[in-house]
């Protein structure tokens, strides 16, 4: 059974390594709100230094505007633990990263904010990269189906994680499905108190 | 029995509960926290109904936007001074114990952590900050998190986590005089590539980690995360075991003998199984000095800084390029030829007693050139009073270093330490990205010693040959 996750408009951002520093700079990160965090994704590579919009930043070419699946590199979001970075890109509007490869943290705190990232190989992304030059992408990401359908009987599938596939699908609270496991956190606790007392 | 490695022994003796498929819950032992990551995560919990599950194992401070100059809130900047605030009201309602500002031990997070004794061998230990991975210098698997897992930890004490794969770093052999474990990580990151560790757990061992103090093997974890690694460890010894002995939250006489019998107990199997192995020896490790936009671009500081011709991957050279631009160096040069505009001594990396010794060592009589900012940022109240007594900071501020308040600092410039467009900084710190310091900052990491240096000569130096070029004895 198909079920489409996202779909929209692809921008493609053709680097490797976008470090959090570069998704968000540190200026933003002394907020104590959830949102608000839009305008400054980017920001040194998106605004010139007069805070003019810097016209060569893909972001800001108009053919992308609207844009709601990232397409990058290799090891993007490495670096600081900021959840501002996905808070940053989601309430930009992406909520699909497709990349050869994501930093540890980076992904998972996408995930805890139902974001969709998909890991492809070096050559996949090159041909998505590919499709991109020969004009703007509209795709669908079928989740359930694991599949990227790039339109004309086109697609590439992509693995995920079972667990992570199914907490995507459901929308599950993970704060409450680990309290659901309190008995058994208890009694973790006891049993650490008893044999390592040290640790309070 | 199946033969593990240390840090398999530590997940498993963590698992609560199986949650599904290969996902586990895991208890958390220690959870760090501090002003820019908790905020939210504090709202959440109450949002939701929630608490607190163990303020008990839960800690503290403020640092990432704090002053340096003056240790009062009031002085971090409007809204820096509100998220102090919020922490403060959020440790207060939920009972959470909170070092700040006006507490003596206030810090870096990464250094008040171990200096309390709060850090010890076989736990697990999480902060939302990514240099967690600091903590992994004690046998225990620490690692940074984001904010909603933080809200996870402060409402449950525990986390969803799934088996990382396994790296083996074995440094073999000695250190040569002037390399530090700095030099050692940095090596290690411009051999692994800055996505090398991406899905792994490194465990550092072999006679050269084998011969680090807690300290140096505190900047070796520290700097895991910057090759990927969800965490960087390092089997406890008898060095770890006197580091803990006597600090405030170390086990108390009564439990110090079981605890000790437990931590030996804490290393890889002789026969484990790693996912991956590197080995590097020590001896070919000379001072390090990055030169690009990421901490994989680096080289010793005697090579000349490369072609992005010479990169056999073209992304890596088109990234090159790209460094070479926003760093205003060529492809050719000699570092010893760059000069410095700023020196920034501290950050989770490079801000302990140890770190301000070596620096010390090579400032002594000797003058800050003109023209250079230099910056001495204690990595805590303690490392303050320490360097004090010991009449270091006597040292810098006659070389003329600003000796500041404990704080993040420049490392990523949050308060108002910031490096300026265009300025070359010559850093202890682990992250040289663009505008990392401050929009268009250019970031050259190094050790403490290679910093002093600098800032004496003005311009990088090879440390190991310092005295003999003179060393800005002006």
């Amino acid at each position: 059974m198909s079920q489409i996750f996202a779909q929209g408009l692809v921008c493609p951002l053709d680097k490797n390594n976008v470090d959090t520093d570069q998704i968000i700079p540190k200026q933003f990160l002394t907020s104590v709100s959830r949102e608000g965090f839009a305008e400054a994704l980017f920001y040194d590579w998106r605004y010139l230094a007069n805070e003019q919009p810097n016209p060569d930043f893909v972001l800001n070419a108009p053919q992308y505007q609207g844009a709601s699946i990232l397409l990058t590199r290799a090891n993007f979001g490495c670096g600081s633990s900021r959840e501002h970075a996905p808070w940053a890109i989601q309430q930009y509007g992406f909520n699909v990263i497709i990349a050869e490869s994501f930093a540890d943290i980076f992904f998972n705190n996408s995930i805890n904010n139902g974001m969709l990232l998909i890991s492809l190989s070096a050559s996949n992304i090159e041909f998505l990269f590919s499709r991109c030059q020969q004009g703007t992408q509209e795709w669908k990401i079928d989740l359930a189906g694991q599949q990227i359908i790039l339109g004309n009987n086109a697609a590439v599938g992509f693995q995920i994680d079972p667990d992570i596939k199914q907490r995507l699908l459901s929308g599950l609270d993970f704060i409450g499905a680990s309290e659901q496991f309190a008995e058994h956190i208890s009694s973790y606790e006891q049993q650490r108190a008893a044999a390592h007392p040290w640790l309070g | 029995m199946m033969a593990k490695t240390l840090y398999q022994k530590i997940y498993q003796s963590h698992v609560v509960a199986a949650v599904n498929g290969s996902t586990d819950l895991l208890f958390v032992d220690r959870h760090l926290i501090h002003e820019v990551t908790s905020p939210q995560a504090f709202a959440g919990l109450r949002k939701a109904g929630r608490t607190v599950r163990r303020p008990d194992l839960t800690y503290a401070t403020m640092d990432h936007n704090v002053s340096t100059q003056l240790r009062s809130i009031d002085a971090a900047g409007e809204t820096s001074r509100k998220q102090l605030e919020a922490l403060a009201a959020n440790c207060k309602e939920f009972n959470v114990p909170l070092l700040d500002l006006l507490h003596p031990d206030q810090g870096i997070v990464h250094v008040i952590g171990p200096e309390l004794g709060l850090t010890q061998p076989g736990m697990i230990i999480v902060c939302g900050d990514s240099h967690t991975s600091t903590h992994g210098a004690f046998g225990a698997i620490a690692f940074g998190i984001g904010t909603s897992e933080v809200e996870h930890v402060l409402a449950t004490q525990t986390l969803q986590q799934q088996v990382a794969k396994t790296l083996k770093v074995e440094v073999t052999g000695s250190l040569s005089p002037f390399v530090t474990p700095k030099d050692v990580i940095m090596a290690v990151i411009g051999q692994l590539g800055t996505a090398g560790g991406n899905g792994y757990v490194a465990e550092f061992c072999g006679t050269a980690i084998r011969g680090m103090s807690m300290e140096g093997r505190m900047t070796l974890c520290n700097m895991s995360i910057e090759m990927g690694a969800k965490a960087g460890l390092i089997a406890p010894d008898e060095v770890t075991f006197a580091y803990l002995k006597g600090k405030p939250h170390a086990p108390k006489a009564e439990h110090w003998d079981a605890a000790v019998t437990y931590w030996q107990s804490l290393y890889s199997d002789a026969d484990a199984v790693f996912d991956k192995t590197v080995t590097i020896a020590a001896e070919n490790i000379r001072p390090q000095v990055t030169w690009g936009t990421n901490p994989e671009q680096v080289i010793a500081v005697d090579q000349p800084i490369p072609a992005p011709e010479s990169f056999s991957d073209l992304i890596k050279a088109d990234a090159a390029r790209r460094a070479l631009t926003y760093m205003g160096i060529e492809a050719g040069q000699k570092l010893t030829d760059l000069k410095v505009d700023v020196v920034f001594i501290g950050s989770c990396t490079n801000s302990r007693i140890e770190d301000l010794r070596q620096a010390a060592a090579v400032v002594q009589g000797k003058q800050v050139a003109s023209g250079v900012r230099a910056l001495i940022v204690p990595g805590s109240g303690q490392v303050k009073r320490q360097a004090e007594a010991e009449g270091l900071a006597d040292i810098f501020k006659a070389s003329g270093f600003e000796w500041r308040e404990p704080g993040c600092s420049m490392c990523l410039g949050m308060n108002d330490d910031r490096v300026e467009s265009g300025q070359r900084c010559a850093s202890t710190s682990n992250r040289n990205f663009e505008g990392r310091q401050g929009r268009g900052s250019r970031t050259h990491l190094v050790s403490p010693a290679m910093a002093a240096a600098a800032a004496i000569a003005g311009r990088f130096v090879d440390i190991s040959s310092f005295e003999s070029v003179g060393g800005g004895n002006q």
